[in-house]
């Protein structure tokens, strides 16, 4: 073997540290939410005091708690347009079973959990039976379910929304789990931004440190390349579909707990939003690219302008016009990187 | 031309090939895309399989990766008649195959894509995780065994070399136990400096013990190799010598036939000015 006499190859790129950094997925959007956080501090002085921080949180951890299965999908090649409306459907499902079977709502958010993982379930395994596009497949979802999210609710309680929940049996013990509120010195914070952290460390976790990572990783990037080597592409499609409903159905119970009705028109266009922050957050667009941490800073960077523009008094219609532009910058700096990755020597 | 000075392993009676092909064919539909198709892969020793665009070479490619069945004749591993399911049962038995995407995901450090789908792990139950250190130091002594000495694992493999990428997926194969590398038409992408570097690796993994298929149009690249040389061409078996029986004029001949051996042999010349 030539193990005494290695090849010196001169065109190996040598990375500095810097390179290194500039490869991480997250860099643009910390960068970014850096510029918005100080940019907003110069404006608004409510936005940098407690409860404005507070209220930004809390408006980051309701998209950041879709953003990050949302990302971690993205990163294994796939859209998935029915992500919003699949928050009400969770909500609706286990308010009006709980409601329609007079039972304890704990029973309605445990058949919640399951039906809304089904959902999940079927856009994963009809994407991986039709080989059709998930655009295609999961915009029949999002359509379909929000038909059936309107059609139900109307056929079960007469109206477009449910019938309050809030005198049954363990509606204090749900809304403690997943709607509360925590006073940490004076000021409040929405247990909703525990589960977005929880959310963010676990997907980190499981693409960065398990073999299922390596794989969200492989079948975004190379679909034909991972089966090859023996990677089960189709269940880790399935599995990361099955994460997009799971995370739908913890949002849906807040929804529902937040209040203890809901509106069963929510919820469109929503799915935009999430995949807006995983993009801004550094996850490719095509896939293979990416970090759970990254969708987490693309929704802070969602909750501060959108906040931001509230404490700022300006006309709210601006936050459009900022997302854009954000989006737009975003999509850019990952291209480049994109380029400078795959750039062969 | 490079002479070459090593010794040739002869066939000895009685030794099993690891791979044998006895007169296998293909059919898709009424299409025939391989017949009658015989070969032998030997421990330490490099089949060459010639043959221009449509020869069949993708088609005998998938039959001895598990991809596809063969429709008659024998297989055989290790003197076994086998039929193999799946990509994974011919991996399973020794047969590691290296196609021309490689098989690797671009925007994947190194280190990942060297264990990607056989990934060893540490820890128990959910904390059950990737054991990163050995990963990465693996990749890295075995990439140095084969040659390449990588300033940095975690650079995402699309930013080597082609010819190193191929090298990290041959590495790989012969890291993961492979007793039978497929190599489909390793330097086909590559210039003068990049297929000379693949083919060393190509020449490493047969000294190392594996037995070696290699896939190519080019006659130069398998003769400065190859031990057996299997010719195709649409689909059927025009010629199957080992290196003694044959010399490079000769293989380069029965490969370009005919017509196109003028313009080709004066190309040839041309290039080896």
């Amino acid at each position: 073997m030539t193990a005494t006499a290695p090849t010196a190859d001169e065109r190996l790129i040598r990375t500095s540290p810097l390179r290194r950094m500039l490869g991480r997925p997250e860099l643009g959007s910390v960068v970014g939410a850096l510029a918005v956080f100080l940019f907003f501090a110069l404006v608004a002085d409510s936005f940098v005091r407690a409860a404005g921080l507070s209220t930004v949180l809390y408006a980051a951890s309701t998209i950041g708690i879709m953003a990050v299965p949302v990302a971690l999908l993205m990163i294994g090649g796939e859209f998935d347009l029915s992500a919003g409306v699949m928050v009400t459907s969770s909500a609706l499902i286990s308010s009006m079973f709980s409601y329609q079977m007079t039972a304890n709502v704990w029973v309605g958010v445990a058949v919640s959990l399951l039906v809304t993982l089904a959902i999940g379930f079927f856009n994963g395994f009809m994407l991986t039976r039709t080989r059709l596009p998930s655009f295609i497949i999961t915009l029949g979802t999002f359509l379909m379910l929000t038909g059936m999210n309107l059609g139900f609710t109307k056929l079960i309680s007469g109206t477009v929304s449910t019938k309050t929940i809030a005198d049954m049996e363990g509606f204090a013990s749900a809304k403690a789990l997943f709607a509360s509120v925590l006073t940490v010195g004076g000021v409040d914070f929405k247990v909703t931004i525990l589960w977005w952290l929880g959310l963010v460390a676990l997907a980190s976790w499981i693409l960065l440190r398990t073999r299922v990572g390596n794989w969200i990783f492989a079948v975004g990037g190379g679909k034909e390349a991972a089966r090859a080597v023996g990677v089960p592409v189709d269940a880790t499609k399935i599995g990361l579909y099955m994460g997009v409903s799971f995370a739908a159905w913890i949002a849906g119970q807040h929804l529902l707990f937040s209040f203890d009705a809901v509106q069963s028109g929510e919820g469109v266009g929503k799915e935009l939003t999430y995949i807006i922050a995983a993009v801004i957050g550094g996850c490719l667009i095509t896939g293979g690219y990416g970090s759970a941490i990254g969708s987490a800073v693309g929704a802070l960077i969602f909750g501060m302008t959108d906040k931001g523009i509230v404490f700022a008094e300006w006309n709210p219609d601006w936050f459009k016009f900022f997302l854009g532009a954000m989006l737009l910058l975003a999509t850019l700096l990952n291209a480049w990187v994109r380029k400078r990755a795959e750039a062969t020597a | 031309m490079t002479q070459p000075t090593m010794t040739q392993p002869t066939d000895i009676a009685g030794r099993t090939p690891l791979v044998e092909l006895d007169d296998v064919s293909k059919y898709y539909g009424n299409i025939r895309a391989l017949e009658g198709v015989s070969l032998e892969v030997h421990a330490g020793e490099i089949t060459c399989v010639l043959g221009d665009n449509g020869a069949g070479k993708s088609t005998l490619i998938k039959i001895i990766a598990g991809l596809h069945r063969h429709d008659a004749g024998t297989f055989r591993i290790e003197g076994e008649d086998t039929r193999p399911q799946s990509p994974r049962e011919a991996l399973d038995r020794g047969i590691a195959t290296v196609y021309q995407d490689l098989a690797v995901v671009p925007l994947m450090p190194v280190w990942r894509n060297f264990f990607l789908g056989s990934e060893p792990r540490k820890g128990y139950g959910p904390f059950k995780r990737l054991d990163i250190d050995v990963m990465r130091r693996t990749t890295h002594a075995e990439l140095l065994r084969m040659g390449i000495d990588l300033r940095d694992v975690d650079q995402p493999i699309g930013t080597l070399s082609g010819g190193e990428r191929q090298c990290v997926a041959i590495a790989r194969a012969v890291h993961f136990g492979a007793k039978v590398l497929v190599l489909d038409e390793p330097t086909a992408a590559l210039g003068v400096k990049q297929s000379g570097m693949v083919l060393k690796y190509v020449a490493a993994a047969r000294d190392a013990g594996l037995g070696v298929v290699l896939i190519t149009h080019n006659p130069h690249h398998a003769y400065l190799v190859g031990n057996r040389f299997v010719l195709l061409k649409r689909g059927t078996m025009v010629g199957n010598h080992t290196r003694e029986e044959i010399t490079l004029d000769e293989l380069t001949r029965q490969m370009a036939g005919g017509n196109e051996l003028d313009d080709l042999r004066h190309e040839l010349e041309g290039r080896g000015a």
